[in-house]
């Protein structure tokens, strides 16, 4: 593996994680741009694959970040995409909850949720077409990942079934 | 009925850590389900209400939300070193299982079933963030402030490929202030 800025990818992802209003999906577009875009770290294909085995792993599914940095750059990878997720958390978190316990009703908290929302909706939609273009590539592939979007807004199946599904569709050859 | 300060329950440290380590493992696919489950119906360490209010406000924060709310609720019942305790029980565990996925990951990665069997479930997740994405966007206003906020940020990011910091610099603060004018 080439010499890998180990600090530089550190600092990126703490930066990420001070915009990442609404959860982890809203930075993914911000993550695949580092390391497959610009740094040219992994192939988009890798980066869906370690996104995947990130939903499939028990826990909450930020933790695509950490095998990630673990497959980039071992223990020293880890930390350096697994660290910067704790940072806002502790920081930010426990400053505005104790606020919040101080002043419950305070108006600017309505007007930054309801300003913030859209943007995190489209920065999801942004991190869907990404990944959805990362794994596809032709038109089987597409047909599933929308089949897969419609079943699961009519049915509240379990995802770990799906992703079974899917599993056995590519041993299989159908997509 | 809604609990009051006074009523908080006595939650040690070792608590926390067990209870956020067993909703951390059986979150498969998402861990809100299980945090809910845990913390108002297994432990009634809070209402439902109360539940509710401190999810709001880790979506509000940057980082994930249920990592949001676990160091509230840790911080809540036992202080800085409760905060610290809850958040090892929730991150500590994947964090290994992650590792040990790598590890196979490297040696088994490459071989064809693998990749078969990977590049299916690709396409899975795709449309599992995709749906959740639809569902989300349902509970947005019929409005036109919204929807272009919502699509500002997708085009910057997600066609453009403008940097993420730069888009919620530029988006953010203006979005804020918009909805502040606008409050009824």
């Amino acid at each position: 593996m080439d010499r890998l800025d180990l600090s530089g990818l550190f600092l990126h992802m703490l930066a990420l994680w001070f915009v990442a209003v609404g959860g982890p999906s809203t930075i993914l577009p911000g993550i695949h741009r580092y390391v497959v875009e610009v740094q040219q770290l992994m192939t988009s294909a890798q980066f869906a694959e370690i996104y995947t085995l990130g939903q499939v792993a028990p826990g909450p599914n930020v933790m695509y970040v950490t095998l990630m940095g673990w497959h980039l750059a071992g223990w020293a990878g880890a930390a350096a995409t697994t660290i910067p997720l704790l940072i806002p958390a502790t920081t930010l978190t426990l400053l505005v909850g104790h606020f919040n316990e101080r002043y419950p009703n305070a108006p600017i908290s309505r007007a930054i949720r309801r300003g913030l929302t859209p943007i995190t909706i489209g920065l999801m939609f942004a991190s869907a077409t990404i990944l959805m273009r990362a794994v596809n590539q032709d038109w089987r592939g597409y047909l599933l990942t929308l089949f897969t979007a419609a079943l699961v807004l009519r049915k509240s199946w379990n995802p770990l079934w799906l992703l079974a599904a899917g599993a056995l569709a590519g041993i299989f050859g159908l997509v | 009925m809604e609990q009051t300060e006074s009523d908080k329950p006595h939650v040690s440290r070792l608590a926390l850590f067990l209870t956020f380590s067993r909703i951390s493992l059986s979150s498969f696919g998402g861990a809100l389900f299980w945090a809910r489950r845990g913390l108002v119906e297994r432990q009634r360490w809070l209402t439902e209400r109360e539940f509710v209010d401190l999810l709001t406000l880790g979506q509000l924060l940057p980082g994930p939300n249920v990592l949001n709310l676990t160091v509230m609720v840790g911080h809540r019942f036992a202080g800085w070193t409760g905060a610290a305790a809850s958040v090892a029980g929730y991150l500590g565990w994947p964090f290994l299982v992650v590792i040990g996925m790598g590890v196979l990951y490297q040696n088994y990665g490459g071989l064809p079933q693998v990749q078969h069997a990977l590049a299916g479930m690709s396409k899975v997740a795709a449309g599992l963030l995709l749906a959740t994405v639809i569902k989300l966007a349902m509970v947005l206003p019929r409005q036109w402030r919204p929807w272009l906020f919502g699509i500002l940020a997708f085009v910057g990011v997600g066609v453009m490929r403008w940097p993420l910091v730069w888009v919620m610099g530029a988006l953010a603060p203006w979005a804020v202030f918009m909805a502040w004018k606008a409050k009824e």
